[in-house]
């Protein structure tokens, strides 16, 4: 594994040492290459500045902070109820997947356990909007590499998941629906058949963009052997989630952590990949959303019955103490560690979401790539700016 | 066009760039947050297909556009890159402000970094409220500012002199006489 890496980085300096010979002659200047903050491939407003010696970045590195709205304060000025439907917009396209572990960091300190039918329905949604999440990914990615159809398929059937998600909390995609002791409602009437039938039609979309995409010969030679990183790179930089299952470290919180949700009730499996190159990223992607159908398909099967709400007061006040929940989002490891003194707010939060450490690499892969590939190199990473900035 | 300047273009000739302007926008996207998603699902998806409506938005620069849709919270650190934004696009041009982050804030109202609402910065032709505005809203919006564009003074607005803003609002609401409801998620 540790081959590849060092091969990318060897090739850069055995290319520079034979261009430095020219450069004497013709003495090429470096150029300063700006990408975005506003720019299609960045997923909303990261900004990368590029340093480039002809076609080859020398030296890459982004600026964040222009989406940067300042949750971390804002939290603290916030009652809980009040703290879920702002971080719904952390993670803006998995919203649900971002209340789940703050309700649970706060039920952690109050003592409360949710029922296991309110336990089952939450793992429903968190899958739903991670479904939500990353088949827009998928559509995504063919635009960036200048195919534009795949994104139509994947709002096509995005839209039928949105639905899923609106029925059963009222939201398009910040839900909102997360309360600490359980949720808000119980599931509308015909959810469950509803569910299965979308979830058909979301095990077509993965085939139909394995073919469209995946098969493709230019997105094969576009993203195989690009932007590899290898598997202790990936864990130095502390990179989570599919980024780093693609390259090859059997690694999912959902398997590996005990807390109250129901995946370890199902029968699932974690892809990984060994390759950590563009195209692992991408695959694991899909085959996580099939995962994913399969999963709901399984909860759908074996809903408790019973109440969705524990006894809770109606003025929550959590008790003194401090808490860390983190789960396996969409983006990867998204954890809340919640400071409490016993009042109606949070005194402190502290939000390890998981684009910014998934960017902290930007600037070891973009070394030694051409200009192209910087976005395939972006796509495949897959952040989002509200996760990055928060 | 020294004729639209002084407002001397005849009637007929007026309501016929007008009809042609209206039907034929390119738009900008300035994606910024959730809302972005919400407008990729109006521009892109085959659901929603704002082509239907003439307008087109894939233009490359600013400097082809005739409207930017502002989607999503403006922070103090992007305002400036909005202002140069709205400074290259040609005359006359439009502003959506999509989102409640755009129009005032939004759920960040109190934040230090966030700008409270696109309008501090460049002049708003349509407001979107909603968080985020579901796709049929900002739709909603393009179909209000195509109605305005159609009944313009061109002269007035090759001026600049400034129309008052709209509001997307709950059609049925207004109707029963009540208060204007926000178009909510």
């Amino acid at each position: 594994m540790t081959m590849i890496g060092d091969r990318q980085q060897l090739a850069y300096i055995a290319a520079q040492a034979a261009d430095a010979r020219v450069n004497v002659e013709l003495e090429t200047e470096g150029m300063t290459l700006n990408i975005g903050p506003q720019h299609p491939a960045t997923h909303g407003t990261l900004r990368i500045i590029a340093r480039l010696d002809g076609e080859q970045v020398i030296w890459a590195e982004p600026s964040a902070g222009y989406m940067h709205r300042g949750y971390e304060k804002l939290t603290e000025v916030r009652t809980y109820p009040q703290v879920t439907a702002l971080i719904n917009r952390i993670d803006w396209l998995g919203s649900f997947a971002n209340e789940v572990p703050f309700i649970l960091a706060a039920e952690k300190l109050m003592g409360v356990e949710a029922p296991p039918r309110a336990q089952h329905i939450r793992t429903i949604l968190f899958e739903l909007s991670r479904i939500a999440n990353v088949s827009l990914f998928l559509g995504d990615l063919g635009v960036q590499m200048g195919a534009v159809t795949p994104v139509f398929f994947a709002f096509r059937d995005r839209e039928y998941v949105l639905n899923l998600i609106e029925a059963a909390t009222g939201g398009r995609f910040h839900p909102n629906f997360d309360r600490i002791g359980g949720l808000k409602d119980d599931l509308p009437a015909g959810f469950i058949d509803e569910t299965r039938t979308v979830m058909k039609k979301l095990r077509n979309f993965c085939d139909e963009i394995e073919g469209l995409l995946f098969g493709n010969e230019i997105f094969q030679s576009r993203t195989r052997g690009i932007g590899v990183i290898p598997k202790d790179v990936a864990l130095q930089y502390g990179l989570s989630g599919a980024n780093l299952r693609a390259s090859g470290v059997d690694w999912d919180l959902r398997r590996d952590q005990t807390i109250p949700m129901a995946w370890d009730k199902v029968d699932w499996k974690v892809w990984t990949h060994p390759d950590g190159d563009s195209f692992a990223r991408c695959w694991v992607r899909l085959q996580e959303v099939r995962e994913s159908t399969k999963i709901v398909d399984q909860l759908l099967d074996t809903i408790p019955s019973g109440p969705v709400m524990a006894k809770v007061p109606k003025i929550i006040k959590v008790p003194e103490g401090e808490a860390w929940v983190s789960t396996e989002n969409p983006l990867g490891e998204m954890g809340y560690y919640v400071v409490s003194q016993g009042d109606q707010g949070p005194f402190r939060v502290k939000i390890r979401s998981a684009s910014f450490n998934n960017i902290s690499i930007v600037p070891w892969a973009l070394k030694g790539v051409y200009v192209p590939d910087i976005i395939t190199i972006l796509a495949s990473l897959y952040f989002i700016l509200g996760d990055i900035d928060r | 066009m020294g004729l639209v300047d002084r407002g001397r273009l005849p009637k007929p000739l007026t309501t016929l760039f007008n009809l042609g302007r209206s039907h034929s926008m390119w738009v900008y996207q300035w994606g910024l947050a959730c809302c972005a998603i919400e407008m990729g699902a109006a521009f892109g998806s085959p659901r929603y297909d704002v082509m239907r409506l003439g307008v087109i938005p894939l233009p490359a620069s600013p400097r082809q556009a005739d409207l930017v849709v502002i989607s999503g919270t403006v922070t103090d650190k992007m305002a400036p890159a909005i202002k140069r934004l709205y400074e290259q696009m040609p005359e006359p041009k439009y502003v959506i402000s999509m989102g409640s982050c755009a129009n005032c804030g939004g759920p960040y109202w109190d934040s230090y970094s966030v700008t409270k609402g696109v309008d501090q910065i460049i002049p708003v032709d349509v407001y979107v409220p909603g968080c985020p505005p579901r796709p049929e809203a900002l739709l909603e919006g393009i179909v209000m500012l195509q109605q305005r564009i159609k009944n313009e003074d061109m002269g007035a607005r090759w001026r600049g002199e400034g129309t008052k803003p709209m509001t997307v609002v709950d059609g049925e609401s207004i109707e029963k006489g009540g208060v204007p409801v926000v178009v909510n998620n």
